[in-house]
């Protein structure tokens, strides 16, 4: 039975993990070569590296790093950030990245989607939608208008709606979709179960579910309300709040499939 | 011990040689016959579209040179299906080792995603009352699959992955030995899976 995966994500500035809390705010979290071993040790499935440099020797400083990750680390892994074109993504596979996410770059231009996956596969294409929920949030699950997807990390609102969003990057080709829910990110209070619910029940695709993890329940409901196939999260791993042998032995016995903990 | 990796058209390539590197290894990537013959191992990667893959081989003659292998040759993912006679994928007759048919995943129900990506787990399937040296000391273990084709369980199979329906995560016929899944990606497990190809 395929297991569900949990997916430490390590925001990378300048070569340093950092984590923000909606978006701002980066804290400190070590070497992400380290970091992402130690993570892969302890039974991750799979890691996420996001490059939030905006600088271009910054950028340089990712690429080697995806190289060190690549040949240290024995799990799959995904870069993201700043991929904007066909060149962008060939450079981070070269560098030996097993998926990139891109995010802004297809809501700017969709055709991305479809020149990566005729190019590397679908299996190679995360699509990254971050996206709010306008309004009340008790209403989240009563109208399909009312989240929107962002452009720049969450700083700019687009037109977009994220199920007519997600439709369309399945449609299109994407291997995954990794959905952030903006109401949820750093606040610790659960995932966005309803709008991952709904995503699952629309999408042909596996959905990564993004934004809200606190407590080992969070993650529970966000297999068994959410229907997630994945979850990622960033500070509670980073911070040491849980850990991903206990947090898989708390899954085993609420009766969520996850892979067993890795022999030493 | 002289190591070989097929360097042919197809994606990721570089894993697996990191992941020899990781071990001690350090292997040839290479697409010269000579060199290929010569090596111990010969391992056959990758990850991408099977027919393009196919006629890179032909064009460059890698297809008679593979068929005609003598030391133990390992196909991964795409690897294992172009060692079929046949995949659905682009229409493509194949290596012709195995004598199986590759097919494409077909959902039963809406939960059945396509591509099949992330840990599953598998179970020896001994159809000739002989375990395969391949999987010694691993059964019923988590390995990393990415893939939308399959091969059905035939007489070559040697492990089973349940996946909408059983299909071969493991195959040996003769020297050639075959895994649907990535042991480069699949942590501690897929190292012993490497480890015990090299010890053939």
């Amino acid at each position: 039975m395929l297991a569900k995966r949990i997916i430490p994500c390590l925001d990378v500035k300048d070569g340093q993990t950092v984590k923000g809390t909606k978006f701002l705010q980066l804290r400190q979290a070590g070497d992400p070569v380290e970091l992402g071993k130690l993570y892969s040790r302890q039974g991750a499935d799979e890691l996420v590296f996001l490059d939030i440099t905006a600088s271009h020797e910054g950028r340089k400083t990712f690429a080697d790093m995806v190289q060190k990750v690549a040949a240290e680390i024995d799990i799959p892994f995904t870069v993201g950030g700043g991929i904007s074109e066909l060149a962008d993504v060939e450079r981070m596979l070269s560098a030996g990245a097993d998926k990139i996410s891109i995010n802004s770059a297809a809501l700017r231009r969709p055709q991305l989607i479809d020149e990566i996956v005729s190019h590397f596969g679908s299996q190679v294409c995360v699509v990254a939608i971050d996206a709010k929920l306008n309004g009340d949030e008790g209403r989240e699950n009563s109208d399909e208008e009312t989240w929107t997807c962002y452009l720049n990390g969450g700083r700019i609102p687009t037109e977009r709606n994220l199920f007519d969003w997600a439709r369309e990057v399945n449609d299109r080709g994407a291997g995954e979709i990794l959905f952030t829910s903006m109401n949820h990110d750093g606040v610790k209070q659960g995932f966005a179960c309803n709008a991952l619910s709904r995503l699952a029940s629309q999408l042909t695709i596996p959905v990564i579910a993004s934004g809200g993890a606190g407590r080992m329940e969070d993650f529970r409901d966000v297999f068994k309300q959410g229907h997630a196939d994945a979850a990622l999260a960033a500070s509670v791993f980073h911070f040491g709040q849980i850990g991903i042998p206990q947090l898989k032995e708390y899954l085993r016995k609420e009766g969520i499939n996850v892979r067993p903990p890795v022999r030493v | 011990m002289k190591v070989a990796v097929v360097k042919y058209n197809a994606g990721n390539i570089f894993s697996v040689v990191h992941a020899l590197e990781r071990m001690g290894v350090e292997p040839i990537l290479t697409d010269s016959a000579e060199e290929l013959r010569s090596a111990d191992r010969v391992i056959f990667p990758g990850q991408g579209e099977a027919s393009g893959a196919i006629h890179y081989l032909r064009e460059h003659g890698l297809d008679r040179i593979i068929r005609s292998l003598t030391q133990p040759v390992l196909g991964i993912c795409i690897g294992q299906q172009l060692m079929c006679r046949h995949s659905e994928e682009g229409d493509v007759d194949c290596l012709g080792i195995f004598d199986a048919d590759v097919k494409r995943f077909r959902p039963l129900c809406h939960e059945d995603k396509i591509p099949h990506m992330g840990w599953n787990s598998i179970q020896n399937h001994n159809v000739q009352n002989s375990k395969s040296a391949l999987l010694e000391g691993v059964d019923g273990e988590s390995v990393y699959f990415v893939h939308s084709f399959y091969v059905p369980v035939c007489e070559h199979t040697t492990a089973v992955t349940e996946y909408i329906h059983p299909f071969s995560a493991a195959m040996q016929k003769d020297n050639f030995y075959a895994t649907q899944f990535h042991p480069e990606k699949s942590g501690a497990v897929g190292q012993q899976i490497l480890c015990n190809f090299l010890e053939l």
